[in-house]
């Protein structure tokens, strides 16, 4: 029975686990409910994605009421890459972080911040699994509501602000996106995705369409934190607690990118988006001058968190460069790139959350010489450094080989411009590593509050698997070949 | 071209109320009225959305006998849902904004940016 | 505020009659405006008037912190849990159909226990807010 329900169980297990984790008493049995509760939406998706693989799409029609008038979940194969992506990142964050919950967030909240965790979690997988586009909406609005609660609990002060300016800039992306949801209900009548696909053609002329579609470019961008409407995402990875860096940073811009995917592929449609409203020529400069912006401030910051968060807002820039291309293997890169960032930007904020364990500060002036007392650790950002910037055998060289592949089709300077940011990501690599290793280490250092094993293990448990799919490719290259050919057909 | 105006005169204040929300976003310091603007832009979307959805000659969107033209009640729905997010928004927001105040002893935006920049 | 007779002897005459014209609200969803929402913020208003006249104590010996977390959270679960029922009952998730004996009735006990649990959750949010602001230590 659990087979035929598990498009809804997806996204209710966590949805009732939050109210039953808020009457939890003790902080311990919170973390545990918590971890079970996200290895078991873990397991839900890995049968999702066997079950994809033998069916090839899943409808769930909830109430069962039929398609255009009920809600209807409809998991096909980006679907079930994106799900397991996103579970598997809650899964190994959720293992390893007890330790540094307990450090960073006062003891009384700590029921409250594994609730407000499984409501982002299940905000997150909703976006996903559903096909009905106000409820994307709704799980939107869950899932950044959360993630305001879990950046103000960061320590220091600026969180506050930090959670502020983003809950301002995300509410009016997510106002913007329900105004393209209704302008577009306005004209169709309907709010189921493939609907609307099918109404597209017929009124794909008119005015409030194009401003729809404009509308949700600019709500689908802000979200993404793609230049220039990426000002909430610096301060809201750097002041966050470390946990809850990790896992935004892996997953909440990525979900963003899939909303992408389905409004602009499945909702209008390739040839509306791309050669009708010309999204590319939107696309393209932007992501060129998020890559080579980013990367460039990235190397002058003082606070390696801050460094890391320019560094994702680089990486998004390479994703949206994939879809600026028009064509499937810029799509199939992207999806790629998707999802070896996700790996790889985990295990280094996971990195950073043990160095912030040990000497409660990610500054690097006092990160000197880490390497001599948490050897582990400093070779993790190591070969996570290395995946940032592309070289085998990690994920990231197998996302830029994608990423050059599918530039070269169509222009040999963009692939220039590829390989030269990846030289910028060197400086700013290599600034850390040089203060981690080659330099004496400090008082606080030699007398940091030694790591657990736990967060150590899951941070290399991170690293690994970036290893690993750089060295086997077949799972993501599958599932991402799968989704571009279903997305542009 | 009055029609263009009295015809749409919903559509034209929606959009009146959505950029005077957002300019207050933008240029008021204060953050609780930046959360006031927040709020009249959402209030914005929701005349847009429940304005399309009423049906000429119609009335309000529940059964009764004697009446044959309804408005449609899936902007209504939807509309419910979004005033309960903008509601949980608020409450987000003030807390935030009751907190920053405990600790910036102000919730004056350039005087916290100004704090921040002496601490730096 | 307790001192002022107008205040005291109004909100004595109201605030009994907010309550039920809450609960009324909560139950006549389907043949009028209302519903969970609507009838949770109105039953949230009345305590809060009582809260705003009488001092936070004495409203918290009526309604206190713990219960309105505790109720909020029975809320969303009555919500989800009803929907897991339809699971086991044959139906897919949120399936009114199978809850009773025909669709009609199921329909019917379907939406008046959704509607219950969105009332619950609603009051207790908002009185939970209204505790959280009042309590906060500057």
């Amino acid at each position: 029975m659990i087979l035929m329900h598990t498009p809804a169980l997806q996204v209710i297990i966590p949805l009732i686990a939050a109210p039953l984790c808020c009457l939890l008493p003790k902080s311990r049995l919170a973390w545990l409910f918590t971890t079970l509760v996200s290895f078991s939406t873990f397991a839900i998706s890995v049968l999702l994605v066997w079950q994809v693989h033998a069916v090839g799409v899943i409808d769930y029609e909830m109430g069962n009421w039929p398609a255009p008038l009920g809600i209807k979940y409809h998991i096909d194969s980006l679907s079930a890459f994106i799900l397991i992506l996103i579970s598997a990142i809650a899964s190994i964050t959720l293992l390893g972080a007890r330790s540094i919950i307990e450090q960073e967030i006062p003891h009384s909240k700590h029921a409250l911040f594994y609730t407000a965790f499984l409501l982002c979690l299940t905000g997150l997988l909703g976006i996903v699994a559903t096909n009905d586009a106000f409820n994307v909406f709704v799980f939107l609005e869950i899932s950044s509501l959360s993630t305001y609660a879990l950046i103000a609990m960061g320590r220091n002060r600026k969180a506050l602000m930090a959670a502020y300016e983003y809950l301002i800039m995300g509410t009016i992306g997510a106002t913007f996106i329900l105004i393209g949801i209704g302008l577009l209900y306005m004209q169709t009548g309907t709010l189921n995705m493939f609907d609307l696909h099918d109404r597209m053609p017929i009124i794909g002329g008119f005015n409030s369409v194009h401003a729809g579609f404009a509308f949700f470019t600019v709500g689908i961008f802000l979200k993404l934190a793609l230049f220039p409407l990426h000002q909430w995402l610096p301060n809201a990875y750097t002041f966050a607690p470390s946990a809850v860096s990790v896992f935004l940073a892996a997953t909440s811009t990525k979900v963003a990118l899939y909303l992408l995917y389905r409004v602009f592929y499945t909702i209008f449609g390739f040839e509306f988006s791309f050669s009708t409203l010309h999204l590319g020529a939107v696309l393209l400069p932007l992501s060129i001058v998020a890559i080579i912006l980013s990367s460039l401030i990235a190397i002058f910051q003082s606070d390696i968190k801050r460094l890391l968060a320019y560094s994702s807002l680089a990486q998004i820039g390479y994703m949206t460069l994939g879809v600026s291309l028009q064509t499937q293997s810029g799509l199939i890169a992207s999806m790629i790139n998707l999802f070896n960032h996700a790996f790889i930007k985990g295990a280094l904020f996971m990195c950073l959350a043990c160095i912030a364990y040990s000497i409660k500060t990610t500054r690097f002036n006092h990160m000197a010489g880490i390497a001599k007392t948490q050897p582990w650790v400093a070779a993790a950002f190591v070969v996570g450094g290395i995946a940032l910037i592309g070289l085998p055998p990690t994920a990231g060289f197998i996302s830029k080989w994608y990423i050059v592949l599918a530039v070269l089709e169509t222009s040999w300077w963009l692939a220039i411009v590829v390989l030269l940011t990846s030289l910028l990501a060197v400086i700013y690599v290599w600034r850390v590593v040089e203060q981690m290793y080659l330099r004496e280490p400090l008082d606080n250092i030699q007398h940091g509050t030694p790591v657990p094993m736990m967060l150590i293990i899951c941070t290399w448990i991170m690293i690994l698997l970036s290893v690993y799919f750089g060295i086997d490719n077949r799972f993501p290259l599958r599932m991402a070949t799968m989704a571009a050919e279903m997305l542009m057909p | 071209m009055m029609s263009l105006i009295t015809d749409l005169y919903a559509y034209w204040i929606s959009v009146l109320l959505m950029m005077v929300g957002l300019y207050i976003v933008i240029d008021h310091n204060n953050l609780f009225k930046k959360l006031i603007g927040l709020n009249i832009f959402q209030t914005s979307v929701f005349i847009l959305f429940i304005s399309m959805g009423k049906v000429d000659q119609g009335t309000a969107p529940i059964l009764k006998e004697g009446f044959e033209t309804f408005s449609n009640p899936l902007p209504h729905v939807l509309i419910l849902t979004a005033i309960v997010v903008s509601i949980a928004t608020t409450a987000v927001g003030l807390a935030l904004v009751v907190s920053i105040n405990k600790y910036y002893k102000t919730i004056n935006e350039s005087e916290i940016q100004a704090i921040e920049r002496e601490e730096a | 505020m307790k001192k002022n007779p107008i205040l005291r002897e109004t909100s004595h005459l109201l605030i009994p009659a907010i309550l039920l014209f809450a609960l009324y609200v909560q139950f006549h969803g389907d043949y009028g405006p209302g519903g969970g929402f609507q009838a949770g913020v109105i039953f949230a208003s009345a305590i809060i008037l009582y809260a705003l006249l009488h001092g936070v104590k004495r409203a918290e010996q009526v309604v206190s912190l713990n219960l309105a977390k505790t109720c909020a959270a029975c809320g969303l679960l009555l919500y989800a849990g009803l929907g897991v029922f339809g699971i086991l009952w044959g139906g897919n998730y949120l399936d009114f159909n199978v809850l009773a004996h025909d669709p009609i009735h199921g329909q019917h006990w379907g939406i008046l226990l959704i509607e219950l649990g969105v009332g619950l959750t609603v009051a207790s949010v908002v009185l939970a807010i209204f505790y959280a602001f009042t309590k906060f230590k500057k």
